[in-house]
């Protein structure tokens, strides 16, 4: 097997060469009008189909890795050194991606399934679709190159093969991790076909925005996934690594969060180039700099520039990323300079208030945003070569700096929706955010009416403005909805919720918009409960208990297990509201056999209120009676059912509008049968 | 009579005012006053130095080298009723600059505070002119001056064709 998936590697990397450079003779030759021995269509054909066949390539790679997994065949080095026997199956599936060759593989597969579907797809404009399928072969060769050279997923053991694997991270054994870095990938590769389509659309000076409509729905479903990506690393760190928060800023996380932000951005400003053709050459370049933030990410966690607890070791495959990194700005840059004239916009604004001018704003926020966070990760390199000493960029800076910028995205996320295109008149302004105004103050007046001192504490402080601009948020949007689903009522008599239903089919795109910052909103509510945070440390022998808010924690036992993969110690802990018994949480911590290392296994009692967060700490030596560390998270439930909404959200803006559907029904029943199936081919 | 009661509503008022601010200094000093407030408020300012790149507060790993001893400094400094500065101090003498979690504000420390801000500051005003420069240019359409609350008309138009 190893040697299987060391040659649909290498035949891959073939594939992939001859789909860039068949795909690029063929464009050139388009181009120029002048053919060669084969004309450029056939050659441009072969391109595609060697591409898809790329696809199967790497496909039978990534399935002799698992295979290898799956046997236990130890004399493959990244088996050895990422599984054992006793490791559970689905563990051994997340293998392929819990090491770097493994993941670079993964990345490589995910690209080749993207490309598949773009080239199967490649009726949609065939010219377009030759020319993103060429770029991705760029990518594509890019990955190849390294699986091949410089991190061989393949390499074989070299003496006597160890009876047994070192085992997986025990941080990477949790349900989670079996979806969290795939779902996080598919965000990041994603963006590459983005990125394609609009590095091919201005190499061919794509006429009209059609290049847009074609690539929106790769956008929101990559963006998409890299929501969910995030917030599945989100939740694993605060189901795993046990310090009661869900968010650290550590590199990795900020990596994942930079393409994220200019993602958002572009799929706000995209909309201006669709409904009013401006902000042509921004969008390029927000493309242009997401997919770039995407391999800078990856440079960033493992070139070992910056140092980070996500166990990705230092290598020297930092040296391929800067160059590729190098070489595709250079590309973007040289194909911008050459056909700049291209992206000229005869639209201007017209009004300082308007919903053209609220998305300018919008993207300003979210590029400052991203800026504040590659500023804040690189700065210790920077430090270090100014003063010579190197500084740690914790959560304290983080939260002082970024959490300013977020709350004014928040607070045009409520604001942008009730501005009208071109010009907004001081009158509608007054109408539509009179209500929105009433609601934040008296949240606010309510919130310190009830204890919160926002003079007290700079965490209460932002935590109070923050529940102030939710509630004009949720106001604003609530009222556009119900303003919009009441025009429907009456023209329809339907009641309110079947018209809103209604309203959101017939404007998929804007009413889901709308669904999707309900559900941002939703998460800041949850992130700034953190301000309201509890925790209590004691040793915990049987019988006796511990206080935190509401909740008494009483111990009924600790003991000592072990399975072929683990040892564990735990408690067992009843616990009480108002004297009632609510629950029973088991906290553990387990040492994992393999790899000779501790982990937490947090038990977690949630509700919408709070969460009671129960860390076993481990034994007091001296004592011999475990000690159990409490939180009491206010809110972090919100954060999970916020993005639930957002998914909903992005779902529906997905979906076809109902009017167009119809339309295409309609039309369907008209074209009679032979035409239709005369025209398919068109 | 008038300036009489003016006079003494703009006594209340300063008085008002007065004792508010007392009653801040009182919240925060009261707070800064309680030793495990304080100790919690700087163990979340320190990073334990084991390696972890945790704020030391929070370093949960089994047979950390370093965290007990570090948590056992800082209280020790705290009991003493050292000032917070000077607990910094000492801990970035032993442990060396990496042990704060955010950098301080003197030197070359002070851009990274000041850079985000500045350029989303910028940002900002740069966008201000930018869209300054282009309604500038662009030519106003003039108001049909036959048709009264042209206005509403346009806003209605604008709602009922979206929907």
């Amino acid at each position: 097997m190893p040697e299987l998936g060391s040659f649909a590697l290498l035949l891959a990397l073939v594939l992939s060469g001859y789909t860039l450079v068949a795909g690029a003779i063929a464009l050139r030759q388009l181009s120029t009008g002048r053919g060669g021995r084969i004309s450029p269509e056939r050659l441009a054909e072969t391109a595609r189909r060697a591409g898809i066949a790329s696809f199967l390539a790497v496909s039978v790679a990534a399935f002799a890795l698992l295979w290898a997994a799956f046997t236990n065949d130890f004399s493959v080095a990244y088996i050895l050194h990422h599984t054992n026997r006793a490791l559970p199956g689905p563990y051994k599936f997340a293998a392929l991606w819990s090491g770097q060759e493994g993941s670079l593989l993964l990345w490589a597969w995910l690209l080749a399934t993207y490309g598949l579907v773009l080239r199967l797809r490649h009726k949609v404009d065939v010219r377009l679709t030759a020319f993103a399928s060429t770029i991705l072969a760029g990518i594509q060769l890019f990955f190849l190159l390294l699986l091949n050279f410089a991190a061989t997923p393949f390499s074989l053991v070299s003496g006597t093969i160890p009876p047994d694997g070192f085992g997986l991270n025990p941080l990477l054994q949790y349900p989670e991790m079996v979806i969290h870095p795939p779902m996080l990938y598919l965000g990041y590769v994603g963006f590459s076909v983005p990125f394609a389509f609009a590095l091919g659309a201005l190499m061919m000076r794509y006429p009209g925005e059609k290049w847009i409509h074609i690539t929106r729905r790769w956008t929101m479903v990559t963006w998409l996934f890299l929501t969910c990506g995030i917030v599945l690393g989100m939740h694993w760190a605060y189901a795993v690594l046990g310090w009661g928060g869900y968010w650290g800023w550590d590199p990795v996380e900020n990596a994942s969060l930079m393409p994220w932000l200019t993602g958002t951005a572009f799929l706000h400003s995209v909309m201006m180039q669709e409904k009013r053709g401006m902000m042509k050459s921004w969008n390029v370049w927000l493309i242009f700099s997401t997919f770039l933030l995407t391999v800078l990410g990856t440079l960033l966690t493992r070139s070992g520039l910056v140092s980070s607890v996500h166990a990705f070791a230092e290598s020297n495959i930092g040296t391929w990323f800067w160059i590729f990194m190098v070489v595709v700005l250079a590309v973007c840059i040289f194909t911008f300079v050459l056909n700049r004239d291209h992206l000229k916009t005869e639209h201007k604004l017209e009004a300082l208030v308007s919903r053209e001018s609220s998305f300018l704003f919008n993207n300003l926020v979210l590029l400052a945003a991203c800026f504040t966070i590659l500023w804040g990760t690189l700065f210790p390199v920077l430090s270090e070569y100014v003063q010579g000493n190197k500084v740690t960029m914790g959560a304290p800076w983080y939260n002082r700096v970024a959490v300013p910028i977020g709350l004014f995205l928040l607070f045009l996320t409520g604001v942008g929706p009730v501005l009208a295109w071109r010009s907004t008149s001081f009158k509608s302004i007054r109408k539509n955010f009179l209500l929105p105004s009433a609601a934040g103050l008296v949240t606010a007046v309510v919130l310190m009416l009830v204890g919160v001192r926002p003079w007290q504490d700079e965490g209460m402080f932002y935590s109070l403005v923050c529940y102030s601009l939710g509630a004009l948020v949720i106001t604003a949007i609530s009222s556009e909805f119900l303003r919009g689903a009441a025009v429907i009522q009456r023209h329809t008599g339907q009641n309110l919720f079947a018209s809103m239903l209604q309203l959101t089919r017939r404007n998929s795109r804007r009413y889901g918009g709308y669904i999707v910052h309900l559900g941002i909103v939703v998460m800041f509510i949850g992130f700034a409960g953190q301000a309201f945070n509890q925790s209590v440390e004691k040793e915990l022998g049987v019988g006796e208990a511990l206080n935190i808010g509401p909740y008494r924690l009483v111990s009924q036992s600790f003991t000592q297990d072990s399975n072929p993969n683990f040892d564990t110690e735990y408690s067992l802990l009843d616990v009480y509201r108002k004297g009632n018994k609510v629950t029973q949480l088991a906290p553990e911590r387990r040492f994992y056999q393999a790899s000779q290392t501790t982990q937490t296994m947090v038990a977690n009692h949630s509700t919408l209120a709070w969460d009671l967060y129960v860390v076993y700490e481990g034994k007091n030596p001296d004592s011999g009676l475990p000690i159990i560390k409490v939180f009491l998270n206010p809110l972090v439930a919100w954060i999970w059912i916020g993005v639930f909404i957002v998914i909903v959200g992005t779902v529906a803006a997905l979906t076809p509008n109902l009017q167009t559907a119809l339309a295409t029904a309609r039309v369907k029943a008209v074209i009679p049968r032979d035409a239709a199936v005369a025209g398919s081919g068109d | 009579m008038f300036r009489s009661r003016a006079v003494s509503r703009k006594n209340g008022f300063t008085r008002i005012a007065q004792l508010s601010v007392l009653a801040i200094i009182v919240a925060l000093t009261t707070a800064a006053a309680d030793p495990t407030a304080r100790f919690d408020k700087l163990g979340h300012q320190l990073m334990c130095s084991c390696g972890c790149n945790q704020i030391l507060l929070e370093c949960n790993h089994v047979g950390c080298p370093l965290s007990d001893g570090m948590r056992h400094e800082l209280m020790a400094g705290v009991d003493k009723g050292d000032n917070d500065s000077l607990i910094f101090q000492s801990f970035v003498q032993k442990y060396g600059p990496t042990v704060l979690a955010a950098p301080g504000g003197t030197g070359f420390n002070i851009v990274a505070w000041i850079m985000p801000f500045a350029v989303l500051l910028l940002g900002i005003g740069g966008t201000a002119m930018l869209i300054r420069r282009w309604r500038l240019r662009s030519v106003p359409m003039p108001l049909p001056s036959t048709v009264s609350r042209f206005g509403d008309i346009r806003e209605r138009i604008r709602r009922e064709t979206e929907i």
